[in-house]
């Protein structure tokens, strides 16, 4: 479906009405994973390895089966086997074979009629361990001498294939051109190394799911999830289940950013559930939260960038390590390919490594991989403009990439927005505002590609004119009513008479997760086609009615007309006439669509920051924020500023405070919102906002995502601002105080 | 453990459970009385998810045992609004798009009620730091704190 064309006049797509699902929300009626209850219900509970690093000798169980009250006991020989490749690690992840491979790995599992019991249960499970080596840090986990997690890691993409194992998976280069040719073009070159630490999405609710699985091989599964497809899907291979006999219902999910787009307890619930043959509730306490869900990778980064003296980049050079966690996964190819995509280079060339450590299994978080690279690129480029005494946003201008350019991870853009957001930052109060003692600007731009993706809805018809829509992508922030507002548009008919419903696993055909900030794109372009189908029933209905041929009628604003011929010979019908009669006419009427999306809009944002740093503690205040990103077309507009502010402010906490931090041994010393601080109100400003609309042309309103590219540029943003603040560049995340007063001394 | 037997008042109805002596207010309100709206994002008082009033004062419930509440009253989330009539605040949270996933939205309205009962025009430095102990993750508190600034200007009738 092609781009409708750039000047149609929206009646409801760019408005901001109440959200269908609010009333639920703000009255504490809507059911999130937590809220489910079964009758017979027991309560799980995961045993979790105490060592980062450890050899499994045996499990003794029989304590805790003993227990009253405790139903079931499972350990891996409870699941398929067989398995290797991706679904073998997310299994081993679930539940740990032969060796516990960090601090939090689950290795058993109970279940028993009260939390309490199976919180005791869990601690009568005796767990023999042998402690091995550990390795955390991604550039300790490098080095030849260090503890090897997995001997079946020989490290891929080498010139040759290396004869040892080692924590490296994997070597990636992407580029073009030849750098050396480029820095030897240049009158200035910059290089710095960063450091960033893993963060954690901080979703305020925790996993939780409520399985039941009984004898007669069927199962059904209440989650909290981005995407229930893939919860299906995996569970059944990890369960050795039938696709078609497990049926999962997505519920209200309180926040993923990432974090919620694979299984960790799930599996394990259905587990015990199909071994105890009652349903069986698990809910992950905070703590596991962060030692035993994904949080997002650590790095150490290298970047060079040279440049002649009126500004024009002639050559630019990564080398990312990306830790992963215990298994292979890590974002460090997206971090590659996103590093340099706000510019237009001959010369680029970005090496990643891809690095496992004993640490939680790293998850996507929005944008994964980007605001890394990032913050290391831009960092770079405010040092270059400053060097150059050239504007920051001139400088990034000079070297923007627009339609035609060719990306640095290859192919060529389209239609996209970066120079539009850089004139609108530049033009922006905020940029020429002006500052007050030990204050700083920052600005930085960021990139990321967005997804589309299988989807399949469903657009049902009701007598009553009104219509039901189902999604298979989980609503996580306001997609429902974009949702409703599309296919309100394209029927010429209220808002208000939609209703989105995100239908299970058995109800609709299969959706990719919501991630990629697809939903608003790809669930929104099924919804517009699917609606079109719809239409098409409708006319030929109408049609029928009139008697005259289907091809000469019309759909205009929510009304079948007569054309052609017969144009203006009868009475324009309303969806609501045709439809009350439908049973006379043919029968239901409803339109679906399916579709594997290739394509999707990338999109770009700049943010401007300024920031505070009290010279005797260390401390820094953000003072003022603009976020100006493009989002092809904003369905929502008030829910698109929301996705704006809230990357913003989880950017402003990666760079500020947030950050995991482990103990010699290995454990995770911080695994609570106490000493894991996110950003609170008390912390921000508010944060301003502006939207840019360049349309996508793969899109039949323009739509691009919106949810990612606002946390790719605030962690250099602020790191520019804080070091202007400071006087001093600082490259090391998170920069807390102490390290921003070591920084000052140092200066 | 032997069970215990609690008199109390949620949201002005008379309410008698039995309880656990290590049970939390929360785990009784969502466990055993099915007041789901109060959530746990963390059971150790720092994410604000579970906020309740317990005799008018703003706690979170996940650090109150169930046993302690006995004669005392409780208002949860799902006593704001006034059967069907929302809440100013509720609808001012809705106009404003003040919430994204919404697990935190039932403790901030809470916590944002008993605020505006204390100070009916706050600042909205008053308003940040009064919310500084419920966490939001999803939208920044930017549209959080125009919402309730708005509800206070409105309640004030300016």
């Amino acid at each position: 479906m092609p781009l409708d064309n750039n000047n149609r006049v929206f009646k409801s797509v760019g408005t901001s009405p109440l959200r269908p699902d609010g009333l639920d929300k703000v009255t504490g009626r809507a059911r999130f994973g937590a809220d489910a209850t079964a009758s017979g219900m027991l309560w799980g509970r995961i045993v979790r390895s105490p060592h980062a690093h450890a050899r499994i000798r045996s499990i003794d169980t029989s304590k805790a089966e003993a227990l009253p009250g405790v139903k079931a006991v499972v350990t891996r020989a409870d699941f398929a086997t067989g398995l290797d490749g991706d679904i073998g690690d997310i299994l081993e992840n679930v539940m740990a074979s032969e060796k516990a491979l960090y601090q939090g790995h689950a290795v058993a599992a109970v279940a028993a009629t009260s939390p309490s019991i199976a919180r005791k249960a869990a601690k009568l499970i005796v767990v023999d361990y042998e402690v091995l080596p550990h390795v955390t840090d991604v550039d300790e986990a490098m080095k030849p001498d260090a503890p090897v997690l997995n001997e079946k890691i020989f490290t891929e993409g080498l010139a040759e294939k290396p004869t040892k194992p080692s924590n490296v998976v994997k070597r990636i280069e992407i580029g073009h051109g030849d750098v050396e040719k480029g820095f030897a073009a240049a009158d200035v070159i910059i290089e710095h190394s960063f450091r960033t630490e893993a963060t954690h999405q901080g979703y305020i609710e925790p996993h939780a799911c409520l399985a039941s699985a009984g004898p007669d091989g069927q199962g059904e599964l209440w989650c909290c999830t981005q995407g229930h497809f893939m919860v299906r899907d995996t569970c059944a291979q990890l369960l050795g289940m039938d696709v078609s006999k497990l049926r999962v219902t997505a519920s209200e999910i309180g926040g993923g950013f990432g974090g919620k787009t694979t299984v960790f307890i799930e599996p394990t619930a259905l587990a015990l559930s199909r071994k105890a043959n009652r349903p069986v509730k698990i809910v992950m306490p905070r703590e596991e939260v962060f030692v035993a869900s994904g949080p997002t990778a650590s790095s150490s980064i290298d970047i060079k960038i040279g440049a002649t003296k009126d500004g024009r980049i002639t050559a630019a050079d990564a080398v990312l390590r990306y830790q992963g966690g215990a298994f292979p996964g890590s974002p460090v190819e997206m971090g590659a390919m996103t590093a340099f995509a706000c510019y237009e280079l001959e010369h680029v060339r970005c090496i990643g490594f891809e690095v496992v450590t004993n640490r939680p299994k790293a998850a996507a978080y929005r944008a994964p991989g980007a605001p890394m690279s990032a913050f290391a690129v831009e960092s770079v480029i405010a040092e270059l403009a400053e060097k150059l005494n050239i504007d920051p946003i001139e400088l990034r201008l000079k070297n923007a990439v627009k339609e035609g350019s060719r990306s640095s991870y290859g192919p060529v853009f389209g239609p996209i927005g970066l120079i539009e957001t850089l004139e609108a930052a530049k033009a922006h109060p905020h940029y020429s505002a002006p500052l007050g003692p030990n204050q700083g600007r920052g600005v930085a731009s960021g990139f990321w590609f967005n997804f589309g993706g299988q989807t399949c809805t469903s657009l049902n018809v009701n007598i009553d004119g009104t219509v039901t829509l189902s999604v298979g992508t989980p609503d996580i922030g306001g997609s429902r009513a974009s949702m409703c507002l599309m296919a309100a548009e394209e029927l010429g008919i209220p808002y208000e008479s939609v209703r989105t419903i995100i239908a299970d696993t058995s109800s609709l055909g299969y959706n990719d997760v919501t991630d990629g900030s697809r939903v608003t794109f790809a669930s929104g372009l099924a919804t517009i086609a699917a609606a079109r189908n719809a239409i098409k029933v409708l006319c030929e209905r109408a049609a029928k009615m009139w008697g005259i041929p289907a091809d000469a009628v019309i759909w205009e604003e929510g009304y079948a007309k007569p054309a052609g011929a017969n144009a203006g010979e009868f009475e324009p019908l309303s969806l609501a006439d045709i439809a009350k009669v439908a049973g006379n006419t043919g029968g239901p009427i409803a339109g679906h669509h399916e579709v594997n999306i290739e394509t999707a809009g990338p999109s770009f944002a700049t943010h401007i920051v300024d920031a505070e740093v009290d010279p005797e503690t260390g401390r820094t205040q953000i003072t003022r924020y603009t976020v100006v990103q493009d989002a092809g077309k904003a369905v929502h507009r008030a829910y698109v500023e929301g996705q704006f502010q809230g990357g913003a402010v989880q950017g402003i906490g990666w760079v500020l405070n947030e950050c995991y931090i482990y103990g010699e041994d290995g454990v995770l010393q911080n695994a609570g919102f106490l000493d894991y601080r996110i950003p609170v109100a008390s912390d921000l400003p508010m944060i301003d906002t502006v939207i840019v609309e360049v349309p996508n042309p793969g899109h039949p309103y323009g739509v691009r995502g919106v949810g990612e590219t606002s946390i790719v540029p605030p962690l250099a943003a602020v790191a520019n601002a804080v070091s202007a603040a400071a006087g001093v560049r600082l490259t090391e995340l998170p920069m807390s105080p102490p390290r921003i007063l070591v920084a000052l001394e140092e200066r | 453990m032997k069970q215990m037997t609690v008199s109390t008042t949620i949201n002005g109805d008379v309410v008698e459970f039995l309880c656990e002596p290590d049970e939390t207010l929360l785990d009784v309100l969502r466990n055993r009385l099915n007041l789901t709206g109060s959530k746990e994002g963390c059971g150790t008082g720092d994410c604000g998810a579970c906020s309740v009033t317990l005799d008018g004062r703003l706690v979170c419930s996940c650090l109150v045992l169930g046993a302690e509440v006995n004669g005392r009253e409780i208002g949860t989330i799902e006593g704001v609004a006034d059967g069907d009539t929302l809440h100013p605040l509720q609808s001012k949270f809705l106009e404003h798009a003040a919430l994204q996933c919404g697990i935190c939205t039932p403790g901030i309205l809470v916590a944002a009620k008993s605020l505006l009962e204390r100070n009916p025009d706050p600042t909205e430095t008053e308003v940040r730091y009064w919310l500084a102990g419920n966490l939001c993750r999803c939208t920044g508190y930017d549209k959080i704190i125009r919402a309730v600034l708005d509800t206070a200007a409105e309640m004030r009738g300016a």
